[in-house]
């Protein structure tokens, strides 16, 4: 794991508290002030006015229009943001430590491929799903995509004994991940449909903008089932530290842990891919900067990387939706502007401390 | 609490590694186990602990199976010190003095702060309070496995299983681990290389060969020139020291086994 310079892991008790708190004020402060934000800016006290109105709380003069931008059309995409940030970075942050390795991300395990050869399914080829079109067709074969390279990539690595060594799990990870991309690119060519191809691109580097208030709901609801999830596991995660079997004799299974918690991600993923597309980095990068700040102890990293994912994720959205006027950028490349920087500097910080 | 292997075996796919292995620790008693590399030392440890489950054979702590009871159960009640222990997290002393208490633990992480008399506790015994927030990775050898014993005991219990607690460690600080780990009264299982160590700290010793214990009892009795020849090959002269009357090997010659 990444290690701060000097490697004071002294990390008192405050620490966690502080950047807890900090980072609570900085997420409700984040989704008022987002939600403001757009080709039509919205004050914050107004954005306050129209959701205690939408809560049942009597406030007087709110409009009929700042009601529909705020509460109709931003609100669910910035909630989504928020929940996708958040579970992504968990994600991140428990395959990283189940593995032991650094660059594991919410994707490792096929998700992305097999998610985007079902959306290019649908895109390219014109697949059907049970009789649905547009954006639900294209996010549930997603969806299922994803779970077919999952149960592909579990078949892999799964041993004798049903055990999920790590190594052998990245490696599979790897290998579907391949021959996922190597049927994308080759649909993509051989349609020869460059409209298809553009929304193939556009829809690898993930989009927000399909968010409305069910799908923003069904992220939510992902999310902090996730959250409470993950979070029940912080002790059985810490007793990893110091490898498999001083995690056995500290009474944690470790099959049944490093299933549960695979597959578990791994589904989390899958839903948030098929709603947003594959965002890369946050889940990346999020613990990693988290654990430097606070420690690897999983009661601190684990909620703290979810705060700290939902609010980057609203930022980058808000990037993508509103630095170039008329246009969305994809949320990929403002992630990815934002998390490579970044993780070139850890990485050298690290690599000096060596 | 008694600590006891019957007819214990054990292998990987068709090589048999421990063969009807069959031992009894004493309470608040420490056991050397003495064998070459090889001889299936940590796996009868891990066997014994309860983290490898025998082919054949039982393994009783107290009148409990030990393979029977809840994994969090047997956390509680033995402890295991790994030879070498090693993470690459950026953990201080006392966090990883504090990871004795994830068997103990609920859920849920409490407000305040469980078991952490238990952890104070642990690491006076174990002369460590003062390392408590330095670095694991700052620690030398002796204070890390000072640090991992803190951790066993800090499970609470009854017996404890170490896996060459004094590897790599210098003279001082191998004789000062030792007898701390006896000063504890905890039924121990140690597997040892130094035989004049084991000789000096053990209640009792037990010496595998190729799976087998070939040899069993106190120390006296079973460290004998013959039992050197016969497990290591090594011609040697078993005597006491005029001082301290303890038990020291001289070794002469290795021969070709």
């Amino acid at each position: 794991m990444l290690q701060p310079a000097s490697a004071p892991a002294r990390t008192r008790r405050g620490t966690g508290l502080l950047v807890g708190g900090t980072l609570v004020v900085a997420l409700a402060v984040s989704l008022v002030v987002a939600v403001g934000i757009g080709s039509v800016h919205v004050p914050a006290g107004d954005v306050v006015d129209v959701v205690l109105r939408r809560l049942g709380v009597p406030v007087d003069g709110v409009g009929v229009v700042d009601d529909k931008i705020v509460w109709q059309l931003r609100m669910p995409r910035v909630l989504g943001a928020a929940a996708t940030g958040a579970g992504l970075a968990l994600a991140g942050a428990v395959l990283q430590s189940l593995t032991r390795n650094d660059l594991a991300d919410p994707y490792l395990l096929g998700i992305s491929g097999g998610a985007t050869v079902g959306a290019v399914s649908v895109i390219v080829l014109g697949v059907s799903v049970g009789g649905l079109v547009g954006g639900a067709a294209l996010g549930t074969a997603a969806f299922l995509g994803a779970l077919v390279a999952l149960a592909l990539v579990l078949t892999l690595a799964t041993g004798r004994t049903g055990d999920l060594p790590p190594a052998r799990t990245v490696l599979a990870g790897v290998a579907i991940g391949q021959i996922c991309a190597a049927y994308t690119s080759f649909a993509v060519m051989m349609s020869g449909d460059h409209d298809a191809a553009r929304r193939v691109l556009s829809w690898t580097m993930g989009s927000l903008a399909g968010l409305r208030w069910h799908s923003a709901t069904v992220l939510l609801v992902v999310a902090l089932v996730a959250l409470v999830g993950i979070v029940a596991c912080a002790a059985d995660l810490d007793a990893f530290a110091f490898g498999d079997a001083s995690a056995a004799s500290l009474g944690v299974s470790i099959r049944r842990t490093r299933w549960v918690l695979l597959v578990g991600t791994a589904l989390l993923t899958a839903c948030l891919v098929a709603y947003t597309g594959a965002i890369g980095f946050v889940g990346l990068v999020v613990p990693h900067v988290v654990r430097l700040v606070c420690g690897p102890l999983h009661r601190r990293l684990l909620p703290l990387s979810a705060l700290a994912g939902a609010v980057l994720m609203i930022w980058a959205d808000t990037a993508a939706r509103s630095l170039v006027e008329g246009q969305e950028i994809p949320i990929g490349v403002v992630t990815a502007v934002l998390g490579a920087p970044l993780f070139a500097y850890l990485l050298r910080r690290e690599s000096r401390s060596r | 609490m008694r600590l006891a292997a019957e007819g214990l075996s054990w292998g990987v796919r068709a090589r048999t590694i421990l063969h009807d292995v069959s031992l009894s620790c004493a309470p608040g008693t420490v056991t050397g186990l003495l064998g070459p590399n090889g001889s299936g030392k940590t796996s009868l440890l891990h066997a014994m602990a309860g983290l490898r489950r025998p082919a054949a054979g039982t393994v009783l702590l107290g009148s409990d199976d030990v393979h029977r009871l809840p994994a969090r159960v047997r956390a509680r009640r033995i402890a295991v010190l790994e030879q070498h222990a090693s993470t690459g997290l950026p953990l201080t002393a006392r966090q990883v003095v504090e990871l004795g208490r994830i068997p103990h633990r609920g859920r849920w992480p409490a407000a305040r702060d469980e078991g952490a008399t238990e952890v104070a506790e642990a690491m006076r015994q174990c002369g460590v309070t003062h390392l408590a927030d330095r670095d694991w990775q700052t620690l030398s050898g002796g204070e890390r496995q000072r640090v991992q014993l803190a951790r066993a005991l800090t499970q609470q219990p009854a017996a404890l299983m170490l896996d060459e607690p004094t590897n790599h460690l210098d003279l001082s600080h191998q004789i000062d681990l030792l007898a701390t780990v006896r000063a504890l009264g905890r039924t121990t299982l140690a597997a040892l290389h130094d035989l004049d160590l084991a000789a000096a700290f053990c209640d009792q010793l037990v010496v595998l060969r190729a799976g087998r214990v070939v040899a069993a009892g106190p120390p006296d009795q079973v460290l004998t020139a013959e039992l050197v020849d016969r497990v290591y090959g090594v011609e040697a002269t078993v005597g006491r020291h005029d001082h301290s009357g303890r038990l020291h090997v001289v070794w002469h010659d290795a021969r070709a086994r």
